[in-house]
């Protein structure tokens, strides 16, 4: 099981107090988008091998949304971050 | 060499030390017709079934790993066949057709066992999916019936259908003609088919780049043995598909996650069908070593560790042994990981791309195994003809755009 700092509650809780929301800094697409704008934003995703920009969401804590950066090879947590933060720089 | 009666007496009176290499394992060459990425069940299937209905025979598998090591060697062997929707009845129902036959068509022993799948319904939301699921697959003319808690014991005895239990049993839809096979045979047995009809299979060749001429049509491919070119190829790569399209410039609508199985030690037989819980996420039949296969869940981030978080196992076994007593002190000899690539509407992808002369399979998630035969099929046609068939037409990446959804989340057996 995973350790995840809540940047909000500044504690490393277990995995299972937290949900996962997919990749982070999606912009949704205007209401001008085209179909295919659409459909990128809707459906299609980086999944990444690597350094992985994610949203969670302290579920059973505080209840915020946070961001994270997690190297989906090893599982490892590089950084998390408020929501609204820009992502940091990462090795 | 053909397998029979009279080969397996001679060789048996030899010592068993003749038999021979059952498939080529090849070096590259500087050009193929058709490059299938990745050995795994599937995309041998598709080389197979090339070869053999499309006369396409100047193909080569290349397999970063070593053949059928990724989810072909990993899941939990279980086939059936039991989808809502008539493009999935179509696609499981055209795979379920090809099980039976498949050992006398490959000369090879997949060991397909039909023995039933019974799918256990806990709550009454389960109840009214699976009684829809019985009554849509009977009009497909799928075989599907719905059991009395007292009719699914009948069925499988060490299940435990006490109603005071934390997830009782309130019924099961039973698919008769739903059963298991040998995971690793299928691979083998494709490969040898292929590599008999001139089938180049290139194990630990690592594909490093897909390279495009000037009209942006794939030209070939960078690998970790050298430079491959040709004018079609075709993407069977599972979990890993996203990063291998990334190297065409292409995202796709995929999240890979760890699904996890164990087995147990051996045992005398004592289940003699397929039980599969979606609420619980926990599935479990008896290999014919006697170990009990059992199949977890996913985690629930996108992770290429080929592992899973140990809690997600502990949560599993759980649910198995409170549906099945008898397994409260057996010992977990093996515990693994394998990564799904799971499309938002849990149905695969069987698409040509916008990249000319580049196609796609990919997308089966969590229960890709069942369709090995039909997907490598149908898959086969469309990249030796350019066209998807009637079969694999649905499972356009297109379906993202039109709305075309194939949604078997339900049916999937994991849930996410």
């Amino acid at each position: 099981m995973l350790l995840i700092r809540c940047p909000y509650c500044e504690m490393e809780r277990p995995e299972v107090e937290f949900k996962y929301g997919g990749q982070a800094h999606l912009v949704r697409a205007p209401e001008t988008a085209t179909d295919e704008e659409w459909t990128d934003f809707l459906y299609f995703r980086d999944n990444l091998k690597g350094v992985h920009a994610e949203r969670w969401r302290h579920a059973s804590g505080c209840g915020r949304f946070f961001n994270a950066l997690r190297n989906t090879v090893s599982d490892k947590f590089v950084v998390t971050y408020k929501a609204g933060e820009a992502r940091p720089s990462s090795p | 060499m053909k397998f029979s009666l009279a080969s397996l007496a001679a060789q048996a009176l030899r010592g068993h030390k003749d038999w021979p290499e059952q498939w080529r394992s090849a070096e590259p060459k500087p050009a193929y017709d058709v490059i299938i990425i990745g050995a795994g069940g599937h995309g041998l299937a598709t080389a197979y079934y090339m070869a053999k209905e499309h006369g396409v025979t100047n193909i080569a598998v290349l397999e970063k790993g070593w053949l059928g090591g990724g989810n072909t060697g990993r899941n939990t062997t279980i086939v059936r066949s039991n989808y809502l929707w008539p493009a999935s009845e179509a696609i499981y129902g055209h795979a379920h057709a090809l099980w039976p036959g498949l050992s006398q068509e490959l000369n090879y022993n997949v060991m397909y066992s039909p023995r039933g799948v019974l799918m256990l319904a806990h709550n009454l939301h389960d109840e009214q999916t699976f009684r829809r699921h019985v009554y849509a697959n009977r009009l497909a003319g799928i075989p599907n019936e719905w059991l009395t808690p007292e009719e699914a014991k009948d069925v499988c005895p060490i299940l435990n259908i006490d109603p005071g239990i934390r997830y009782p049993v309130r019924g099961a839809a039973f698919q008769s003609t739903g059963g298991t096979a040998r995971h690793d045979a299928v691979a083998w047995g494709y490969a040898r088919g292929a590599s008999a009809r001139g089938v180049d299979i290139i194990q630990n060749c690592e594909v490093k780049a897909i390279t495009r001429d000037a009209s942006g049509a794939v030209s070939g491919v960078e690998t970790s043995k050298g430079p491959i070119s040709a004018r079609k190829i075709g993407v069977v790569a599972a979990g890993h598909t996203s990063v291998v399209m990334a190297m065409a410039g292409l995202r796709m609508p995929l999240e890979s996650y760890p699904l996890q199985a164990l087995v147990s030690e051996p045992l005398k037989p004592v289940m003699p069908c397929v039980v599969m819980s979606n609420a619980v996420h926990a599935y479990m039949s008896q290999s014919d070593k006697g170990e009990l296969v059992i199949g977890a869940g996913t985690d629930a981030y996108i992770s290429y560790s080929q592992t899973g978080g140990p809690h997600i196992a502990v949560s599993t076994l759980e649910a198995i042994v409170e549906m099945f007593p008898i397994t409260s002190r057996l010992k977990m000899l093996r515990n693994w990981g394998g990564i799904v690539d799971t499309t938002p509407d849990r149905s695969p992808i069987l698409s040509k791309t916008p990249v000319p002369g580049l196609f796609v399979n990919c997308g089966w998630g969590t229960g890709g195994f069942k369709a090995t035969p039909g997907s490598g099929h149908v898959f086969a046609h469309l990249v030796a003809t350019g066209e998807p068939n009637a079969i694999a037409a649905p499972f356009s990446l297109d379906r993202f755009r039109t709305g075309a959804l194939v949604n078997e989340a339900a049916a999937a057996a994991v849930a996410h």
